[in-house]
């Protein structure tokens, strides 16, 4: 099959970028989204124009770096990251348009490669529960019901790839920092940090310029990793309590 | 301690009976390399194999806490080897620089491992302890690991587990709230702990968490979109890396009392692997050019369970977790005739269970290995399944039909529900439906840094973990193992092993302008500069592909002097074609993705023929590297202990110049040898 992209060129952070145009023939539905995209640098290359910058390092949508707006959708119309997304999602002369992450926190460093590390100094600010290595004791002293476990573990499943950031009308990344504030609030663990936690993380994401959630949903029915939006009741009810507590 | 002395002193080689001279065998690699000295661990501890890490640490010498923060630590990768030992000497107050070329630290390729990490926890009653742990690894590998480095890994494997659940690491956990462990990859307890599909990356989000709250405790400094492009040394020891910033192309110099290279394994010298894209041996490959000796290089693990490939256009492949192998049974039509067939059509008196018929003990569940081995010759036979890739059928039938049958589909689903899912999307098929098809792929690298029991390199202050090194694993990697191995290297283990390198420290101030700094920043400047102005017809891609097929062709399941030789030749006129034609576009003062693939692909063409000459000059079959000169009648790996019970350490001489053979003979005290046999 045969489609045309519409893609987002910026040499740098400092400069201006546009939306250039590229035809692309003999794409196989069996094919990935990105290589795809590999298919079409291999061509610029050949040509002598430099090829287009992307991010991707797993290719099976579990290491969260790649990411890209496909025609205004995070990772594109199906739910699932940007590599795993198949050219059979698409049709025979379809015209695709590709854009980097959209948000304030998320700069562009090149065409579609953004800078997102705000995320890890928003878990620097408290992501973690404070035990030093050694220190631990045995992994069965403390039983944790299976259905906390669980809703943990859902949580947990974020790969902090952005998409949340990207979809929101408002540039917010509640969804990521609920889903931290819930995993690790569900444990036993996590309880002596809980009220701090969940204080200094939404402080550090007001200062990257993230904003504030508006209640859209657009975030979990973007994110690949279908983390719920009930993460951030969570976060709210977490936030309440923490400043009850005076924190 | 001394009265317990009785095993030999593994200091001493001479203590032990000299193995067979290479003349007693055909020697295929005469004219391909050079002998030199053997290598001795002169870290190995001595003593019963349950004292001697205990000793090892009570001997580490230590740095007083105020001493520390004058101590300083670079470390070059992010994945559990890597974030685990920042988080724990950051915790100690050691001053750390941490890189990685992602763009955030928690993308390192540990987050793909989906299986498990072993521990001899034995939560389960069933047997497990240290002792068994430690003998079904040393079995595993092939009698090619060294014994006290594995005992010791199965030892703290089970303080990791308790870390990580303090951590927070959600564990897969029972209704009592205690956690649930699996078998796993070819053992008979249940030992693997596991977070569903994607315990690689829960794993990785402890030890990043752990590593990040040390950023915030102003011990820890992190370099994202940094690449390790050189090692600086200096008076003989390692004292730095020059690392490019992939952003803004800058060359930056960082000096430090010690190096540790936690950067992963070289899989993708084959092109296709289940690597990430990044992963490369450009950090290792550098240090083994000044000096740190390589480690069994052609100790590769193709792993049975990955997608096949699906046409020329593949970037990569992917695997779906060995646990598939439970449940699903493998097979292939009996008849070439029927390989395109509906295999739903095929009658059961049709379809060969051959892993099952050859292995009636183990049947699907045999070692990683062996299941690769077996799809290859099955494919070879001609009776692959799926589309013909160039004029080969490269894949075989997992079949659950007989799994839903018995459990029932929802529980199949809820077993293996996200693999299924995985496979629909990648493949466009429904495996409730039609069985999967798979095919064995490059997935784990045995072989790596040499280093002794501190794992430390032959380099003085160079450390090496994880993947990157080559200690733990002999010729074969059993399955969540690997997880175990990176973590058990990073939080426990070099932790105390550094402690003690640095209590000779600090060392000699130096600074940028050092002649020694100058000259490796030059290098790599130089290097830039000449990838750049090439300007020739092909481009990165084009290369690692082919080189790719060479590996893969000559280098790959099965390895014969012939091919192999052949494929020393092939890789050498690629390389050299490589640095005449090679087309790398754009600057070096910016993000540019050609010039970064350009300079692992032109290491990888290096690190593929020292790959050839171990693989050529081992003529044995042991683990992962079958040669076929060396097999049992019925076609299994046949090992020749009296000629190659060592690891082979091959030291840089010189650019074409022929690589050196160390060997380093090894002893078993504390467990027999023997053939490994799963029928």
């Amino acid at each position: 099959m045969k489609v045309t992209l519409k893609i987002w060129r910026q040499p740098d952070a400092a400069s201006k970028g546009a939306m250039h145009t590229y035809e692309v023939d003999d794409v196989s539905p069996d094919m990935s989204f990105l290589e795809m995209l590999d298919v079409l640098n291999e061509r610029l290359n050949a040509q002598g124009e430099e090829p287009i910058a992307f991010d991707s390092d797993c290719r099976e949508g579990i290491c969260g770096m790649c990411g890209l707006m496909i025609n205004g959708q995070a990772h594109g119309p199906e739910v699932t990251t940007t590599c795993q997304l198949h050219m059979r999602s698409f049709k025979d002369g379809d015209e695709i348009t590709i854009e980097p992450w959209r948000a304030d926190a998320f700069p562009v460093v090149k065409d579609l490669c953004v800078d997102r590390g705000a995320f890890d100094r928003i878990i620097q600010s408290g992501g973690y529960i404070s035990v030093n290595t050694g220190a631990a004791p045995d992994a069965h002293a403390v039983p944790v019901p299976k259905d906390k476990a669980d809703r943990a573990f859902d949580a947990a499943t974020c790969i902090s790839c952005g998409a949340c950031v990207a979809a929101c009308p408002n540039g917010s990344a509640s969804l990521f920092v609920g889903a931290k504030v819930t995993h690790l609030g569900e444990l036993p663990q996590g309880q002596a940090e809980r009220d701090r936690r969940v204080v200094s993380m939404i402080g550090q994401h007001d200062h990257e310029g993230f904003g504030g959630c508006t209640n859209i949903g657009e975030c979990t029915a973007a994110c690949p990793k279908e983390i719920p939006l009930d993460v951030i009741s969570r976060l709210n009810w977490d936030l309440h309590a923490a400043l009850r507590h005076g924190k | 301690m001394a009265e317990k002395d009785t095993v030999p002193d593994m200091t001493d080689v001479t203590d032990f009976p000299e193995t067979g001279s290479p003349q007693e065998e055909p020697n295929d690699a005469a004219g391909y390399y050079a002998d030199g000295d053997p290598l001795i661990d002169k870290k190995a501890p001595t003593g019963p194999i349950d004292e001697r890490w205990e000793n090892r640490k009570f001997n580490a010498r230590l740095a007083a806490p105020a001493n520390r923060r004058n101590l300083s630590v670079i470390i070059v990768g992010t994945g559990l080897a890597g974030a685990s030992a920042a988080a724990t000497l950051g915790e100690a107050g050691y001053v750390v620089k941490s890189f990685c070329y992602q763009d955030s630290p928690r993308r390192a390729h540990s987050i793909a491992a989906q299986g498990g990490i072993n521990a001899a926890k034995n939560y389960k009653g069933d047997g497990d302890s240290v002792h068994r742990l430690f003998y079904d690894t040393v079995k595993g590998g092939d009698y090619r690991s060294r014994e006290s480095n594995v005992y010791r890994l199965a030892e703290v494997s089970r303080n990791i587990i308790d870390q990580c659940v303090a951590q927070g690491v959600p564990f897969a956990r029972e209704y009592g709230g205690l956690l649930d462990n699996r078998s796993f990859g070819g053992v008979q307890v249940s030992r693997t702990f596991y977070a569903r599909g994607q315990t690689g990356q829960q794993l990785l989000i402890g030890a990043y968490q752990a590593m990040e709250r040390q950023v915030a405790a102003g011990t820890v400094e992190t370099f994202t979109r940094h690449e390790m492009l050189e090692l600086v040394m200096v008076d003989g020891r390692a004292r730095g890396i020059i690392a490019r910033d992939m952003v803004t192309g800058e060359i930056e110099t960082h000096l430090a009392d010690v190096v540790v290279l936690a950067s992963g394994g070289y899989g993708n010298v084959y092109f296709l692997s289940t690597n990430a894209m990044g992963c490369n041996v450009t950090a290792t490959w550098r240090a083994h050019r000044k000096g740190a000796y390589m480690a069994n290089p052609c100790y590769t693990q193709i792993h049975p369970t990955c997608i096949p490939v699906s046409g020329e256009h593949q970037s990569k492949l992917t695997l779906m977790s060995e646990s598939l192998r439970n449940d699903g049974r493998i097979w292939v039509p009996k008849k070439r005739e029927d390989c395109d067939k509906d295999p739903r059509d095929i009658p059961e008196a049709d379809r060969d269970y051959y892993l099952e018929r050859i292995y009636p003990a183990f049947g699907n569940l045999v070692p990683r290995d062996i299941a690769s081995r077996q799809a290859k010759n099955v494919c070879d036979e001609g009776r692959g399944v799926g589309p013909l890739v160039g004029d080969f059928r490269r894949g075989v039938y997992l079949d659950f039909a007989e799994a839903i049958a018995r459990m029932g589909k929802d529980a199949v689903e809820e077993k293996y529900g996200n693999l299924f899912d995985m496979y629909a999307r990648i493949t466009g098929e429904d495996p409730y439906e039609v069985p999967m098809r798979i095919y064995p792929a490059v997935h784990y690298v045995m072989g790596g840094l040499w280093v002794d029991y501190d794992l430390q390199s032959t380099i003085p202050g160079l450390f090496v973990t994880g993947e990157a090194n080559f200690s733990d694993h002999g010729a074969n990697r059993l399955g969540a193992s690997a997880l175990m191995q990176g973590l058990g290297d990073g939080y426990f283990v070099l932790p105390n092993t550094v402690r003690d390198y640095l209590a000779d420290g600090p060392f000699e101030k130096i600074d940028e302008n050092h002649p020694a700094v100058v000259e490796a920043r030059s290098a790599v400047e130089q290097r830039i500069n000449a990838l750049l102005t090439i300007n020739g017809d092909r481009s990165v891609d084009s290369f690692h592909r082919e080189l790719g097929h060479i590996m893969w062709e000559y280098c790959g399941m099965e390895r014969t002097a012939e091919g192999l030789r052949k494929g020393i030749d092939l890789i050498r006129s690629l390389r050299e074609e490589f640095w005449r034609n090679v087309k790398v576009l754009g600057s070096a003062e910016s993000l540019n993705q050609s010039l970064e693939k350009a300079g692992r692909v032109a290491d990888f063409l290096e690190l593929g023929e020292l790959m050839c000459v171990d693989s050529l000059h081992r003529r044995e079959s042991c683990g992962g590297h079958f040669r076929a000169e060396s097999q049992t009648e019925d076609g299994e790996a046949l090992r020749d202990d009296e000629n190659y019970s060592y690891v082979a350490a091959w030291e840089f001489t010189d650019e074409g110049a022929l690589p050196v053979l160390h060997k380093e003979h090894l002893v078993y005290t504390a467990i027999e040898m023997k053939q490994r046999s799963y029928k």
